[in-house]
């Protein structure tokens, strides 16, 4: 062994290599976003109606990406845990009286279930055939929702209550909502990075990288890939339970296959397997949704062509080339 | 070949093994006492690789009989016989690039006491102490080779299996990796080595099986190498 592979003891130790920044801009970078995120409604520039379903769909999408991005997943039926966590929970509150606390509960334990029986059947495979089977086990619950009589099939439940939280806060004040649905995103942020960067989250990576591997170190893998798409499905369901109580409606654009496919786009746009990288391409996806809604359905066509754009130049997306850029600044340095 | 193989840790008979559709052992018998340790040489494709892989679990087809501490595994799945007490240390190491030095030598479950501590490790392998924090990808060919051996020392396990440990590894490493395994010897490990370099296994090894078409056709003592040498040299066209 020469020298030169040596570290010097104390030296830094190299930023990963996949889309991991040092626990310090971590940190940086989430006291930055926080921030940000709780001044922005008070500039008056952006509606906080928008950014509750941006954050909303940050909550889906970091959530899809935990399947995606750490257990190496990518499931195409993301689509039922949201809907069918809008569904119970704009049920409950509307129907059952729910305050909103245990509508969003009931709703993530809901698409929490969904989760358990859809991954029993689908983690078995993998790749294509992963994919293939979510996308028709949530085409299946697309019926059920188009069909059953509580959902009001094309209608949706519409109207719902937002009710007061733990009997305290008016939801019904925009600014009130917006600062419980900030808490929401920044507790299931901080707790995807917690499961990623604990040991069930080093078994994860290690299922992604080599199963077999992983296996013959005495990991029963399968469970580990069960309990990765439950809480990826429970949070995808929290994220579908406030959105319904955001919009006050649930619909079925929600279940839609469609929305399993847009998920997939706000984690590639902004970065698979990066921690910020799906809030970044849920802001990116649906600001372009907001502002170019001038355009009418050529926004799927501009949306066809990011996509396009981020396989062929920037497969890291947003996030993921700003880490590789600041690393290989960082290599050019030393 | 007939030794008897009473008290054995592992004894393997009558193996075969399948790739698909292609046969690749025909009945491979060959036992492992505690405490030894054990070579397998032969040259390519001769099947010492997937002898390993099978004793592991990793082939999917596979019939004949495995026996681990008195216990058939012939059935058990490979993360079962990982908890029963082997570990496997592959060709190609295994190491996780998305993790780092100490995340991967972290990440294997403790199946029993009698593991290593990680002061232990490090003692062993003074190298990975110093690039505990870095990418598994980062490191050299002989640190990845460190971490790979050191992190089924861990676990417990009692029989480990290392697969070509020296390949394409500079001779100081290769001799780091020979005290290696003589202490972890002392230690009391149990030890199923596959290699082609077998004046370096002579080194460490107590005894040899050789495989030739995916049988064992031979076995001696390391004591009995100078007198089997021109056999072995035919065996393995050296």
């Amino acid at each position: 062994m020469t020298s030169a592979t040596h570290a010097a003891p104390g030296s830094a130790p190299p930023a990963a290599a996949s889309g991991r920044l040092g626990a310090r801009a971590e940190i940086l970078a989430f006291l930055v976003m926080a921030g940000l995120l709780a001044a922005l409604p008070l500039t008056g520039l952006i509606y906080p109606y928008f950014l509750m379903q941006a954050l909303c769909f940050a909550i889906f999408a970091c959530a899809f990406n935990l399947l995606i991005g750490y257990v190496g997943l990518l499931s195409f039926g993301h689509a039922m845990f949201l809907g069918t966590g809008g569904y119970i929970a704009a049920h409950s509150a509307k129907v059952w009286g729910f305050p909103p606390e245990l509508a969003i509960l009931a709703g993530l334990l809901a698409a929490g279930a969904i989760g358990t029986l859809v991954g029993l059947l689908a983690i078995r495979r993998q790749g294509i055939y992963f994919a293939m089977t979510t996308l028709a086990l949530s085409q299946m619950v697309y019926f059920v929702y188009l069909q059953a009589p509580f959902t009001h099939g094309e209608d949706g439940i519409q109207s719902v209550p937002q009710g007061r939280l733990f009997g305290l806060f008016d939801l019904s004040q925009q600014q009130t909502f917006y600062y419980v649905v900030l808490a929401v995103f920044l507790i299931a942020f901080l707790l995807i990075r917690r499961i990623v960067n604990s040991p069930f989250g080093d078994i994860l990576k290690a299922i992604r990288e080599n199963e077999p591997r992983a296996i013959s170190l005495g990991y029963r893998t399968e469970r580990y890939k069960l309990m990765a798409f439950v809480l990826s499905a429970t949070l995808a369901g929290l994220a579908g339970s406030v959105k319904a109580l955001v919009a006050q409606n649930a619909s079925l654009t929600d279940v839609h296959w469609t929305m399993s496919g847009e998920v997939v786009l706000m984690c590639l746009v902004g970065g698979l397997g990066t921690i910020f990288g799906p809030v970044i391409g849920a802001v990116v996806i649906i600001a372009m949704q907001q502002y170019l809604a001038g355009f009418g359905q050529w926004v799927l066509v501009i949306q066809g062509v990011i996509f396009i754009a981020c396989v062929l130049a920037f497969r890291r997306g947003i996030v993921g080339e700003i880490i590789a850029f600041a690393q290989w600044r960082g290599a050019e340095k030393r | 070949m007939a030794e008897a193989a009473n008290g054995a840790l592992l004894t393997v008979a009558g193996l075969e093994a399948w790739y698909g559709e292609s046969h690749i052992l025909h009945g491979v018998d060959f036992h492992v006492r505690p405490g030894e340790v054990v070579t397998l040489l032969g040259r390519n494709g001769a099947g010492k690789t997937t002898t390993l892989k099978s004793v592991m679990g990793m082939i999917g087809k596979r019939s004949g009989s495995i026996r681990f501490d008195g216990a058939e595994t012939i059935r058990l799945t490979s993360d079962r016989i990982a908890r029963a007490g082997i570990a496997l240390c592959p060709e190609e190491r295994g190491i996780f690039a998305s993790l780092d030095v100490k995340e991967n030598l972290t990440l294997p479950p403790v199946v029993r006491p009698g593991g290593l501590s990680l002061d232990q490790i490090f003692e062993l392998f003074p190298n990975l102490k110093e690039r505990l924090g870095s990418q598994g990808t980062k490191l050299s060919g002989g640190e990845q080779q460190m971490l790979a051996i050191g992190r089924i020392l861990r676990t417990g396990a009692r029989l480990l299996m290392l697969d070509e440990p020296t390949e394409g590894l500079a001779p100081v490493i290769i001799q780091q990796i020979g005290r290696t395994i003589a202490r972890l010897k002392q230690s009391g490990f149990t030890i199923l080595l596959v290699e082609q370099n077998f004046r370096w296994a002579s080194k460490v090894a107590d005894r040899f099986y050789v495989m030739e078409h995916g049988r064992v056709v031979d076995g001696f003592a390391s004591a009995d190498l100078e007198a089997n040498k021109q056999k072995l040299q035919d065996y393995l066209g050296v």
